[in-house]
């Protein structure tokens, strides 16, 4: 079958890409485009590795396919820091060692991301159930919900 | 999945059009967390797939002197932003936000929870229990059902494959009148209900319910409408006695499977116990209490 030509913006840029009808948009984004940021945990959608923003909304991109993404707007972790300067989130998760292998991580910042954006200032548990469909095998979680809510003070100026 | 066939209709006519002539081997997309998951396990296999985000009356929640439309493909997340929902039926907004996470409200729908056809499926029990009916479209024309007869057997609904579910009518809101939805699960969060109870009720002028349904989940193949324990609370005024008799009701009407994520003795217990807790939820809401 003939592959799909797909029209998109990713992290605000007007981006062309072909794939096959079954890919999925985690699949696109990492071998269509090489934005290999977006990782692979599950692939359906329980540990949210693949979590990206999609027409401003949170979702696992492996349960997106592909020709889903015509006209839409797609925010990637590769969209998250400005220049060459990383977001406060990317900051204190490095500061805190709130990663150790690291694959958990762009989808915790994507998912933080866009907790913190609707919500700048959530108690610890809000932070929790928000960040409850991301799973990490590595850290026991205590060092990136401290780096989440240390990320939303400085944010918010407090820090 | 090779060879998979992708189509965005805009409008119903054209999507029922385009499941006749596929004549059973597309299958509908909407947020695709159920079926996309099972096509990556091989459980499903479609050869096409009808995406029915771009229809407008299955996109959208209209809302007018009779009640909401809540278009079947709208995600969880959405339902949460609207405000006269949430204020007319906070039952069923509570049981579509405990859909997974984060990331899978920002796609799961009611049609596709509904049209999964488990019996575990969050918001049918509190769908129920609203009272909310589905309205189909098939190529014959359009057809209204009660949720409670959509599902007919575990995975499976009585929907033909050239039919959709466009939307579920709901009542407007109402004084008096509350609605709550209660599920066990084995962890705090992200996993599936051993039990799920929806429970809706309405108050006279008196403070006596003259008006109750309820809802279960997970306790039996199909999602369960209970009017046995319903008719436990019509006529009270929803006092101690009442609500153990909504409990006993409800246990006796449970006829759920025993596995390692809960016998049936305990999931016996737990349904009589959750449908006592959500009336009481449902009551204060009545009063205006919460
Ligand atoms: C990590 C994870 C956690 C989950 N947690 C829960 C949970 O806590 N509680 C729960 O109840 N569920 C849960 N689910 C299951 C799933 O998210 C829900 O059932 C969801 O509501 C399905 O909606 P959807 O729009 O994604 O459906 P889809 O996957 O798009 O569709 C599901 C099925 O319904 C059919 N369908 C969809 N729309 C229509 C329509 N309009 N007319 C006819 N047929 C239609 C599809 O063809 C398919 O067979 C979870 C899933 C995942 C991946
Ligand atoms: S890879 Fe998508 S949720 Fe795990
Ligand atoms: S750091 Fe390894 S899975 Fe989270």
């Amino acid at each position: 079958m003939a592959r799909r030509h797909v029209s998109t913006t990713i992290n605000g840029e007007a981006v062309d890409f072909l794939c096959e009808p079954h890919q999925t948009l985690l699949d696109a984004l990492r071998d269509e485009l090489q934005l290999t940021g977006t990782k692979e945990g599950c692939g359906t959608g329980d540990c949210g590795a693949c979590s990206v923003v999609f027409d401003g909304r949170l979702c696992c991109s492996c349960l997106i396919l592909a020709p889903e993404a015509e006209g839409a707007e797609v925010e990637t972790v590769e969209g998250i820091a400005t220049g060459g300067e990383l977001h406060p989130l990317q900051r204190h998760f490095l500061e805190e060692a709130a990663l150790q292998c690291g694959i958990c991580t762009p989808g915790f910042l994507v998912a933080a991301k866009a907790l913190l954006d609707s919500n700048p200032d959530p108690s610890e548990t809000e932070v929790r159930f928000a960040l409850a469909g991301n799973l990490c095998r590595c850290t026991g979680y205590d060092k990136i919900i401290r780096a989440v809510l240390d990320s939303a003070a400085e944010l918010r100026g407090e820090a | 999945m090779n060879g998979l066939g992708y189509e965005a209709p805009q409008s119903v006519e054209e999507t029922v059009a385009l499941l006749a002539r596929e004549n059973g081997a597309a299958r509908i997309l909407a947020g695709g967390t159920d079926l996309l998951a099972q096509m990556k396990t091989g459980a499903a296999a479609p050869q096409l797939l009808v995406d029915v985000k771009k229809v407008r009356e299955l996109s959208s929640v209209e809302e007018d002197e009779a009640g909401f439309a809540i278009g079947a493909a709208v995600c969880t997340a959405a339902l949460a932003e609207h405000p006269g929902l949430c204020a007319a039926w906070p039952g069923v907004v509570e049981a579509a936000r405990l859909i997974g996470s984060e990331q899978i409200q920002g796609r799961a729908s009611l049609g596709g929870n509904l049209c999964n056809g488990s019996p575990a499926a969050d918001s049918v029990p509190a769908l129920v229990a609203a009272g909310a009916s589905c309205l189909i479209a098939g190529p014959g024309g359009e057809r209204e059902l009660p949720v409670e007869e959509v599902i007919v057997g575990p995975g499976s609904t009585c929907l033909e494959p050239d039919e959709l579910l466009v939307s579920f009518r709901l009542g407007s809101g109402k004084a008096k009148r509350g609605d709550a939805y209660l599920r066990m699960i084995p962890r705090s969060e992200m996993d599936i209900a051993i039990v799920g109870a929806g429970v809706c009720i309405e108050l006279d002028d008196f403070g006596v319910c003259h008006a109750a349904r309820i809802g279960l989940g997970a306790v039996a193949p199909t999602p369960l409408r209970v009017d046995a324990a319903a008719d436990a609370l019509v006529g009270s005024r929803v006092d101690d006695a009442a609500l153990e008799a909504v409990a006993a009701a409800a246990s006796a009407a449970a006829d759920p499977i025993d596995d390692k994520r809960g016998s049936a003795e305990y999931r016996r217990k737990v349904a009589g116990v959750l449908t006592r807790r959500a009336a009481k939820i449902a009551l204060d809401r009545a009063r205006g209490e919460q």
